[in-house]
């Protein structure tokens, strides 16, 4: 015998268009919420402002993550060819003059390990993968990837308080509010 | 100083007509019409001519690859035409045509992105789908032209039974770092570009295809705080594809460019090779999409400004092919170099000239016809010349190996080359193989890439409706391509 018990997500409110959108956006901001989003079946340009983000840290990781791959291949090429074995093809030397002939294996493993690094560092930053949400159950928010805009306020939030975040988002633009419950068995 | 406020609101230009830029998505389509027609590709019965295409390119796929690939692993790699002096032959011509079809994908995501191109939107993901297969076509060769594929781990940096590594030095070695660099890459980026995608067609569907597009879509929600992370990673994926791509020829042009073969030997490789990767590969892109266009009804999304664009791409990398086949042939006879005169000549009248002319024509001549705009816009014409750009850059990587290989230093090693009927059975196999990969592209995933469509449009900036028309007096606005839009009714 479970009782399903409901656990208030938060409140989703659809607006007509991109630019209604990022003035609500504005607002929304400047209300002073942090845990909110907005939903749009394509990047809008300008919107990481209105909503008051900070640039993405990504390039951090992967900076870190090139210079990983970097220094993989310059040890992989230099220590098997040079240190521990040194390897004499076609007279070549095996010495420290050896190392413009690695650089096309420094260069692609510095790409390879900074793609990496973006895909990765990409998921965990979104926290992707996930199987679901609580806003899948709302049904008029699958046209989030196909013509709508939505804006979600979370209850989690401090400003948060039910009727008054709804009148707030109505106020604001938004239509077709509604409350969304994460359901938890 | 308050003239020069005065003027900068004031424009007082000469009254020239000026060209509209011209749409990217044609007929004012809306969000949903672009994300019906793209996924109603997928989600609809295919047209029986999908099934026409799709069954004799599988069979021939069967055949040729799994059968021709099978026999040569049960007989031996002597059932290939190669010999001890032409140990390259068709395997690795077949690798370095199909390695360099992948390159226009690969420019035209990244590159074009990076240049702000917004016309690549749509036609980004079928040309990245290329990519991908035709780089799975390319690993096959260089795999069993191993001779033992159940070696071809001696290729990875891994130490044989002996503690003795891969030579570092070698461009063979360069090529499988860049070769399965790319492959992978590609792969993350083509992926990536696809997961909003995936997650519009999960929310369209239902039952067991809403899980399985659910799972691919990896909970995808459109949230903006995704989207600034997801830009980035688009970005950086952009930049560092940019200079992989361009590597990726340019260590294939190595392996012959560092050896000391007449006819080899020359600095011109890399950029011969990146410029003739891209000629071929969007001339690929153009075989396959202009089909695809009118069987799935696209032509809104692949507008006639596309297919211009990728023409006068074709008109100037076929011109700096041309150039580079003309240099190689001005340096061998400028230079003075007894060996390399002889390997031109050899090129130029030997057994195998007619593959020369070939190349020649079809690479250097027939683009040329693209000066006209008349020409670019007759998809007949346009096809016909993808085709013989098909065929004219098999024939130059023919012309580079066989042409070469079977006469070099000594004479007491030539010997005339011919390929084996397993050679023609397994590279016909991967065109078969490349098409029905494709084609099942185009069944189970979307073709175009719908949220980067969405975001060209107009509405798409949200500063659109504050923008203030300028009124530029006396100018007359002129649309272009305002004939295509007559000819072409709005289709429902």
């Amino acid at each position: 015998m479970s009782t399903q018990t409901k656990q208030v997500y938060g409140y989703l409110a659809e607006f007509k268009n991109a630019s209604q959108l990022y003035k609500a956006a504005e607002k929304v901001r400047d209300a002073g919420f942090t845990k909110w989003d907005c939903y749009s079946s394509f990047p809008i340009h300008g919107l990481d402002k209105a909503m008051g983000m900070k640039k993405s840290i990504l390039p951090k990781f992967v900076f870190v993550g090139g210079l990983t791959g970097f220094c993989t291949a310059v040890t992989l090429a230099y220590v098997t060819q040079v240190a521990i074995y040194p390897t004499i093809v076609q007279a070549k030397p095996a010495n420290i003059f050896t190392l413009p002939a690695f650089f096309p294996i420094m260069f692609e493993l510095t790409i390879l390990l900074s793609g990496f690094t973006t895909l990765f560092g990409l998921l965990g930053l979104m926290g992707l993968p996930r199987l679901n949400h609580p806003l899948f159950e709302s049904e008029q928010f699958a046209r989030a990837t196909d013509d709508g805009f939505f804006i979600a306020i979370e209850a989690k939030d401090a400003k948060f308080k039910a009727q008054e975040t709804k009148g707030f988002l109505e106020e604001i633009g938004g239509q077709n509010l509604e409350l969304i419950e994460d359901k938890k068995n | 100083m308050a003239n020069a406020t005065d003027n900068s609101t004031k424009r007082n230009g000469p009254k020239l007509p000026v060209l509209e830029r011209e749409k990217l998505i044609l007929n004012g389509r809306s969000y949903h019409w672009i994300t019906d027609r793209i996924c109603g590709v997928i989600e609809k019965p295919q047209p029986a001519l999908w099934w026409f295409l799709f069954i004799p390119c599988a069979i021939i796929a069967a055949i040729g690859v799994v059968g021709g690939l099978s026999y040569l692993v049960s007989a031996g790699v002597g059932v290939w035409g190669n010999t001890n002096r032409t140990m390259w032959g068709w395997p690795i011509v077949n690798f370095v045509f199909w390695i360099g079809i992948g390159h226009a994908g690969t420019l035209i995501s990244a590159i074009l992105f990076l240049t702000r191109q917004n016309w690549r939107t749509s036609i980004n993901r079928a040309a990245e789908a290329m990519t991908i297969f035709a780089v799975m076509c390319a690993g096959i060769f260089p795999a069993f032209h191993v001779g033992r594929v159940w070696m071809a781990w001696y290729l990875a940096p891994i130490p044989n039974a002996n503690a003795i590594w891969q030579n570092f030095k070698s461009p063979l070695l360069w090529d499988v770092f860049a070769v399965s660099t790319y492959f992978t890459i590609s792969l993350i980026f083509w992926y990536l570009g696809m997961v909003p995608d995936l997650a519009t067609i999960r929310d369209r569907a239902k039952g067991i295809r809403k899980k399985i597009y659910g799972i691919f879509s990896l909970g995808w929600r459109g949230s903006n705080r995704h989207w600034t992370h997801y830009e980035v990673a688009y970005l950086l994926l952009a930049a560092i594809s940019t200079p992989l791509v361009l590597s990726v020829h340019s260590i294939v042009s190595f392996d012959f460019a560092t050896s000391v073969v007449p006819g080899w030997h020359t600095t011109i490789f890399p950029p011969y090779f990146v410029a003739g990767a891209i000629f071929g590969g969007f001339a690929m892109v153009l075989t396959i999409m202009i089909p695809a266009r009118f069987i799935y009804g696209l032509q809104d999304m692949i507008t006639m400004k596309h297919i211009d664009n990728m023409a006068k791409i074709i008109l100037l990398t076929g011109t700096i092919v041309g150039y580079a086949y003309l240099m190689e042939l001005f340096i061998a006879f400028y230079g003075g170099a007894k060996y390399e005169i002889a390997a031109f000549k050899y090129r130029l009248t030997g057994p195998y000239w007619l593959s020369y002319v070939l190349m020649m024509s079809f690479n250097v001549l027939s683009p040329q016809i693209f000066w006209f705009r008349k020409m670019r816009e007759n998809l007949w014409v346009v096809m016909a010349v993808c085709m013989c750009v098909n065929m004219g850059m098999w024939f130059e990587r023919y012309v580079i190996i066989v042409t070469t290989l079977p006469r070099t230093w000594l004479p007491g090693m030539w010997k005339a080359y011919s390929p084996s009927a397993v050679d023609v059975m397994t590279f016909v196999g991967t065109i078969g193989m490349f098409l029905t990969l494709f084609l099942l592209f185009l069944r189970f995933l979307p073709c175009i890439n719908i949220a980067e469509v969405k975001w060209t449009l107009d509405e798409s900036d949200p500063h659109h409706e504050d923008k203030e028309e300028i009124n530029d007096e006396g100018a007359v606005s002129e649309s272009a391509y305002q004939h295509e839009l007559d000819n072409q009714a709005p289709k429902a």
